[in-house]
């Protein structure tokens, strides 16, 4: 029944789920922007916020909160869950790590980058390490193919990887450490490679 | 009225149809899966392109609303070709396994790939697979075939308005399922098996049992419920094996509820098919002179006053009148029909029927349901109910006890007083009702018996004459009914007549003769006659308590008539034989009475039905409700504070036939949390 990452074993659902008093806050404000009667609306940002909540993945219990706090019958929360590939059913990894293989991630040379990712972790795709801090998953194109290729690790972006890169930034995360995101070939932003190009005489704040 | 061409000839709808409506306005086929005209529009099968003029690619006739002079064309190449593809792609995961498929050869999908698909396929590649999902004792799944058009989804939360159907993944990985794998709670589920154009969705008791056309078809009516919703019998050799909708927009639209439909195994088991006479305490088989002997001679022990009958919820009214008859003829005026004890007052027509009708009831804008739920006496009705609900502009409000009846209901309390208190104007709702244009009050059976149940009627009576909801074209004044037969024994006047008991004082030891007509409902517990006759179809509560079983038929095995809780005269026929030595329960009648010389005066079906038509002539009209009389009725007493109950206690187990039904057993296990064939749960996987 379940699509996506699995789980690194057998796991519990949780009986019970709650927001806690910030999150719930949260809920209001967002339940807020929709009319009366389409509360309905706000489900995907809150299912965000359940799974941020519960570590990376959405229990049983915290849709059938979600339902009963729209007032949505259980299915219509669970086909929203399920459609949407960054929703999780199953507990995941601490460090969730999306390899995009669109075409120009793919012509970049993400194949190395998912290979190096497979073998320094010891899993395929949609699994989880035994240890539970990695998952891996292949995604579709994540709109960063100027720093193609690149790979999301939980809500940060690594780009313009190599197979060598993509190690060093996994090894950081298994000894606890947080990389810094973004290009990780010295260049700045999505800016060409070795510095800017064309406009190269135009000052900051003139 | 947009006026449109299709396929060069001119048509005129109605505003607001689809080009797929006025394709088939021009008489023009058009193919199609997920378009259903009573459930709302999906648009995601393709099946139904068309080609537009002026438009750049063809059109899905099905959400393309008609307008004014658009050109349709529905046999150009492109079309073909179109539909081609669709069918195609729908065929790409498609199983080729039509052979094993329950499905086959009513299958919408095997059609149109005969009409529309290639003879070959170009795919190698594997096909999707798709696990089984569990949704119940009644609704077999094969999800492989699903070709996702969403009708059970639109189903289940538009008609049933059981949120529990769903579609869950995208893309190939999509799949149809329960929330968590359950059972689905709608006495209208199944429903989602006529609806399912492939063999997806197959009924899960009839599985494998038979191919459509081995199956003779007869058309009948149901007697699970008081609506005499439209049904189809089909039968081969000496059994019924299923039981589908039939259209009939007066009545069920195209929907039955799960106890006509899959209760007729119960028409094969717990039969009485040879007459039984009890001899030294024990019911001992016997031939039909032996049985008309004894009851001959236990008759003539017994004074007429002393003798009665009561008539049974399924009973037909040929027979209620052959009973009738008979009692008078023996010179008793203890007859019954109202096993449950509800007031019903037989001298007025209006007062024991639904007037306002059942399509009727969508135009009314305020309904208070006193004592019912629609929901398990009259699935189908409860429907029609939602629909008026959810297009919205009607008021429901309800004094019962609280139910799931899938539509907003404001609850009054369950408390007769209440309802006197409204028909007093000294309740809100009073107002309320009387704002109504055309308000509508519902009693159920259980409104009807208890205490206040005579009151109840007349206090209901006045609430709608007083607030004028009773006029020319509206009568708001509305008695649901829980049995076929009662209406039309009410027409025939199968009540006691001056001085005659009624069922509580022929139980309760007032008559020494006892003639049951399918009668189980009645508390067999407490019944005190020194001689019981019980004729009837099912070995039920009646059988056991009977001195002489007469072995009836059953409604797929005798042509009867039955009256719908609107007044509509309908007639059923016969699928098939009775069982054994059983035989239609007229002809029983008539062969006894000639046996204790007082020969009934008819010899035929057609000299019975006279006889009805004389005593009763609404009885010729066939399939039409007219208006029914006016009058007094009921009694002004003051109400107690006594809570209603329900006449339905148990929606799976309300008849002999359901309680004989393997599958309504199963149904009630489901409910009750204790299937066993489930093994899977929401975690496995």
């Amino acid at each position: 029944m379940s699509h996506g990452v699995a789980p690194a074993g057998p796991f519990e659902q949780p009986a019970t789920f709650e927001f806690n008093a910030e999150n719930k806050a949260l809920a209001d404000v967002i339940i807020a922007r929709y009319p009366a009667g389409r509360q309905q609306s706000a489900i995907v940002p809150l299912l965000d916020i359940a799974q941020r909540q519960c570590g990376g993945w959405l229990p049983r219990a915290a849709m059938e909160y979600l339902s009963a706090l729209l007032g949505m019958a259980p299915i219509r929360v669970y086909e929203v869950a399920s459609f949407y590939t960054m929703f999780n059913m199953a507990p995941i990894g601490k460090h969730l790590v999306q390899v995009c293989t669109t075409t120009p991630c793919w012509l970049r040379g993400s194949d190395e980058v998912l290979a190096a990712c497979k073998s320094k972790l010891g899993i395929g795709i949609n699994q989880t390490t035994k240890d539970e801090m990695f998952s891996l998953m292949e995604v579709e194109c994540l709109g960063a193919c100027v720093n193609a290729p690149m790979v999301q690790i939980n809500d940060d972006y690594y780009e313009d990887l190599t197979a060598e890169k993509t190690d060093a930034i996994l090894d950081a995360l298994a000894r606890g450490e947080t990389p810094a995101a973004g290009p990780q070939n010295g260049r700045q932003m999505s800016c060409p490679e070795g510095g800017p190009t064309t406009l190269t005489t135009l000052k900051a704040g003139e | 009225m947009p006026t449109l061409t299709v396929d060069g000839k001119t048509v005129e709808v109605p505003p607001g149809a689809t080009v797929l409506q006025a394709c088939e306005a021009a008489g023009v086929e058009i193919p199609r899966f997920c378009y259903h005209e009573r459930l709302s529009i999906a648009g995601n099968c393709r099946m139904c392109l068309v080609e537009m003029e002026k438009a750049p690619k063809p059109v899905a006739s099905c959400a393309m609303p008609a307008g004014d002079n658009m050109v349709i064309k529905t046999n150009t190449p492109l079309v073909r070709k179109a539909r081609r593809g669709v069918m195609e792609f729908l065929l790409i995961n498609h199983p080729l396994d039509c052979p094993i498929c329950d499905q086959g050869g009513e299958c919408d999908l095997q059609d149109q790939a005969m009409a529309y698909g290639f003879d070959h396929s170009r795919y190698k590649e594997n096909k999707r697979a798709v696990s089984e999902k569990y949704m119940g004792p009644l609704i077999k799944t094969t999800m492989t075939r699903c070709i996702q058009c969403t009708r059970c989804v639109r189903f289940a939360t538009e008609v049933a308005g059981v949120e529990e159907i769903g579609a869950i993944g995208r893309g190939e990985t999509m799949e149809i399922t329960t929330y968590l794998d359950r059972a689905v709670t709608s006495n209208l589920s199944g429903n989602v098996i006529d609806l399912c154009p492939v063999g997806a969705l197959t009924s899960k008791p009839y599985a494998f049992a038979a191919r459509p056309w081995e199956l003779k078809k007869t058309e009948s009516i149901d007697v699970h419920d008081a609506l005499g919703s439209a049904v189809r019998l089909d039968a081969r050799g000496a059994a019924v094996l299923r039981v589908l909708p039939r259209l009939n927009d007066d009545v069920n639209e195209e929907w039955i509820s799960d106890k006509t439909r899959f209760a007729v195994d119960g028409l094969a088991r717990r039969r009485l098919d040879r007459p039984y006479v009890r001899i030294d305490g024990k019911l001992r088989p016997a031939t039909w002179e032996e049985a008309f002997a004894a009851i001959g001679a236990a008759l003539q022990k017994t004074a007429p006053e002393k003798v009665g009958a009561i008539a049974g919820d399924l009973a037909d009214a040929e027979s209620i009148l052959a009973l009738k008859d008979l009692m008078e003829a023996i010179g008793t005026k203890n007859i019954d029909c109202r096993q449950d004890g509800a007031k019903l007052d037989a001298s007025v027509r209006g007062g024991y029927l639904f007037n306002s009708g059942i399509t009727g009831i969508e135009e009314a804008d305020v309904i208070l349901l006193v004592g019912t739920d629609p929901g398990s006496e009259a699935a189908v009705l409860n429907a029609r109910l939602r629909k008026a609900w959810l297009r919205g502009g009607v008021k429901i409000a309800a004094i019962g006890p609280e139910v799931d009846l899938t539509y907003g209901v404001e609850w009054l309390g369950n408390s007769a007083r209440v309802l006197w208190d409204i028909a007093r104007g000294e309740h809100p709702f009073a107002e309320v009702f009387a704002a109504g244009k055309k308000a509508a009050v519902i009693l159920g059976q259980g409104a009807l018996q208890g205490p206040n149940g005579a009151a109840t009627l007349f206090f209901a009576r006045r609430l709608v004459e007083k607030s004028g909801n009773v006029r020319d074209g509206w009568n708001g004044f509305n008695v649901l009914h829980t049995a076929a037969s009662r209406v039309g024994a009410l027409d025939l006047g199968f009540v006691p007549g001056e001085g005659g008991l009624d069922v509580a004082g022929m139980i309760g030891g007032g008559v020494d003769f006892l003639w049951l007509l399918g009668a189980d409902e009645i508390d067999v517990s407490r019944l005190d006659a020194p001689f019981v006759v019980y004729q009837g179809s099912h070995g039920d509560a009646g059988a056991h308590v009977a001195d002489v079983i007469l072995p009836g038929a059953a409604y797929t095995e005798k042509s009867g008539t039955y009256v719908n809780t609107e007044g509509r005269v309908q007639r059923g026929r016969r699928a098939v034989f009775p069982p054994g030595d059983a035989r239609e329960d007229w002809a029983i009648l008539r062969a006894f009475s000639e046996r204790i010389g007082k020969k009934l005066p008819y010899d035929s079906l057609a000299q019975l039905r006279a006889r009805m038509v004389e005593l009763a002539p609404h009885f010729g009209a066939l399939d039409t409700v007219g208006p029914a009389g006016w009058g007094e009725f009921g009694e002004r007493n003051p109400m107690g504070k006594e809570p209603y109950a329900l006449a339905v206690a148990d929606f799976y187990l309300s008849n002999p036939i359901a309680r004989a039904s393997a599958t309504m057993a199963a149904c009630v296990a489901a409910r009750d949390g204790q299937d066993m064939d489930h093994g899977a749960t929401g975690t496995h996987g």
